[in-house]
């Protein structure tokens, strides 16, 4: 398998200086070690993902980078201060938003609850009416209990309620999984709307025909490293060994 | 004297108002209980003893500090909560990633030595407590003798338990909590300081115990075991609503006094077990308990 020894950056961010910057991240679940020394950068305003089979680290990387994990170690610097060692609650203090794999919403919150849960970190957050504009279904369902909802609208949910907060840096797992075409398309069109508006994301993704419909750079990740970045617009030059990476 | 099912009125209400007494200190009790259960997966064997030590401290402002009886109901839960938090911070955070049974172990040790302390100091016999000059005497409503504050503390207990449901059920406070209590990591990761809820609702769920403590001080004598002796009933009460439901606790609390009392007067042998019975059969019908959510 092909592992670049230098990742390229490609122009367009290559002077800018990079919001996140992770270096030798290592991490483990208990006795076992999951990453082992992923770098990468994300520039400000830019969608990058993280592709790579099950299994490969991904959403371990998230996790590492949010703190939501037991034992980390490297850096990951986010608009130059160091967060390796902060609790994950500082983190998102700092700006950064969570969506989990599995969405995160709470059986014992209604859906207003849960939208209204996560505390405004910083001024800029969407207001509640601006969130229902972007996704209309959570405001027929204030109501419900959260883990009520379809998939899709769950993960309106957990979207909606971390553009609430400020987050300007978004870290979504997986948004796309399990949901219908129809959803998957308004999930994409979410996601290039707030790049439009300059927020930044990590989105960890098993669909990358999906991911190249709102990304700028590709990240592949293996077996808890980075080994190789692929610029969205070099995709169709690269997709056999894109194919390869993921297995397809 | 007419007879309701072939019982003296005065018997059965009077029975039926000890009941609501005994009901109000165990759902204050278990909904202490339920509360730090639901957050910090802690079966805390020393609510009994600080419940105790609730009734002791207004002992103590009372005959060392002169601080009447009302002073001493906002004083000792704030006092016992504080040394709640204390326990939370040096101890209870040790062991939160291990299974709940040392906490188990931990806080039943904590009891041993809490009551050990005080019966050292203060013997085993009781130490009396008298009634609020405000709220000494009664009212004959006919059908029954109605001590005002055998009503005070029913009336008392149920404001503090719709008081801490509400705070719960209806607040952002209560909502964090709740959250927290669901999926820690994920509302630590929205920027929720969950450390420090925990914290303040172990001295929350504590100062709980304490202001029941305070309650009880008038009714049973102050004594070292006050708390042993009502703590196994409690975590009954609180097996039969649902470990860590907040209105398990509250219905199955007074709805358990209540069905005590009756049993005094129907069937007084049974009055000492049908707790355990109600529990025994709860758990073979529906293990989670009355208000609980299976796991």
């Amino acid at each position: 398998m092909a592992t670049t020894e230098v990742l390229r950056v490609p122009a367009v961010v290559a002077g800018a200086a990079p919001l996140l910057k992770v270096r030798g991240l290592e991490a483990w679940y208990g006795e076992s070690h999951v990453l082992h020394g992923i770098d990468f950068d994300v520039a400000p305003g830019e969608v990058v993902t993280l592709l790579g089979r099950n299994g490969a680290g991904k959403t371990t990387t998230l996790k590492s980078i949010m703190g939501v994990i037991g034992k980390r170690t490297g850096s990951a610097i986010f608009e130059g201060k160091e967060t390796i060692a902060l609790p994950s609650r500082a983190i998102a203090r700092l700006g950064i938003g969570y969506v989990p794999e599995e969405r995160g919403i709470y059986s014992s919150l209604s859906v207003e609850e849960n939208l209204m849960l996560p505390p405004r970190i910083r001024d800029g957050g969407l207001g509640v009416e601006q969130i229902f504009q972007l996704f209309p279904n959570l405001k027929e369902r204030l109501r419900s209990q959260g883990t009520k909802l379809s998939g899709g609208e769950q993960q309106m949910l957990a979207i909606g309620r971390i553009l609430r907060t400020g987050a300007h840096f978004l870290l979504l797992d997986e948004p796309t999984e399990g949901l219908a075409p129809v959803i998957i398309d308004q999930i994409g069109a979410t996601i290039r709307k707030l790049k439009q508006e300059g927020y930044t994301i990590i989105l960890v993704e098993q669909n990358f025909r999906f991911a190249a419909t709102v990304a700028d750079r590709h990240y592949v990740v293996e077996q808890g490293k980075v080994i190789d970045m692929i610029p969205n617009a070099e995709l169709d030059r690269n997709i056999d060994k894109l194919h390869s990476y993921l297995g397809v | 004297m007419f007879e309701l099912i072939g019982v003296p009125p005065q018997a059965l209400f009077g029975q039926v108002l000890l009941g609501l007494i005994n009901g109000s200190f165990y759902a204050i009790l278990s909904l202490g209980l339920a509360v730090i259960f639901g957050l910090l997966n802690v079966i805390n064997f020393a609510h009994g003893a600080q419940y105790m030590m609730g009734a002791f401290v207004a002992w103590m402002g009372l005959n060392y500090l002169g601080l009447n009886y009302w002073a001493a109901l906002l004083l000792a839960p704030l006092v016992v909560g504080a040394v709640g938090i204390a326990m939370e911070r040096l101890l209870l955070k040790r062991i939160v990633h291990v299974d709940h049974l040392y906490g188990l172990l931990l806080t039943f040790g904590l009891a041993l030595i809490i009551q050990g302390l005080f019966r050292n100091q203060y013997g085993s016999s009781g130490l009396p407590y008298q009634i609020p000059p405000e709220l000494r005497g009664g009212q004959n409503l006919g059908f029954m003798f109605l001590p005002y504050y055998r009503g005070w503390v029913v009336v008392a207990s149920l404001v503090v338990c719709v008081a801490t449901w509400f705070m719960i059920e209806k607040t952002k406070l209560g909502a964090y909590l709740r959250a927290a209590t669901e999926n820690p990591t994920l509302t630590q990761a929205f920027g929720i300081n969950v450390p420090l809820l925990v914290t303040l609702t172990y001295g929350f769920g504590v100062a709980l115990a304490a202001f029941a403590g305070v309650l009880a001080a008038p009714i049973y004598s102050v004594n070292p075991n006050m708390g042993a002796d009502l703590i196994i009933v409690v975590f009954a009460v609180v097996v039969i609503g649902g470990m860590g439901s907040i209105m398990g606790a509250i219905v199955t609390g007074f709805s358990l006094g209540l069905v005590e009392g009756l049993t005094k007067v129907f069937y007084p042998e049974a009055s000492a077990t049908v707790i355990f019975i109600i529990m025994v059969l709860v758990l073979l019908v529906k293990p989670a308990g009355l208000f609980g959510r299976p796991a």
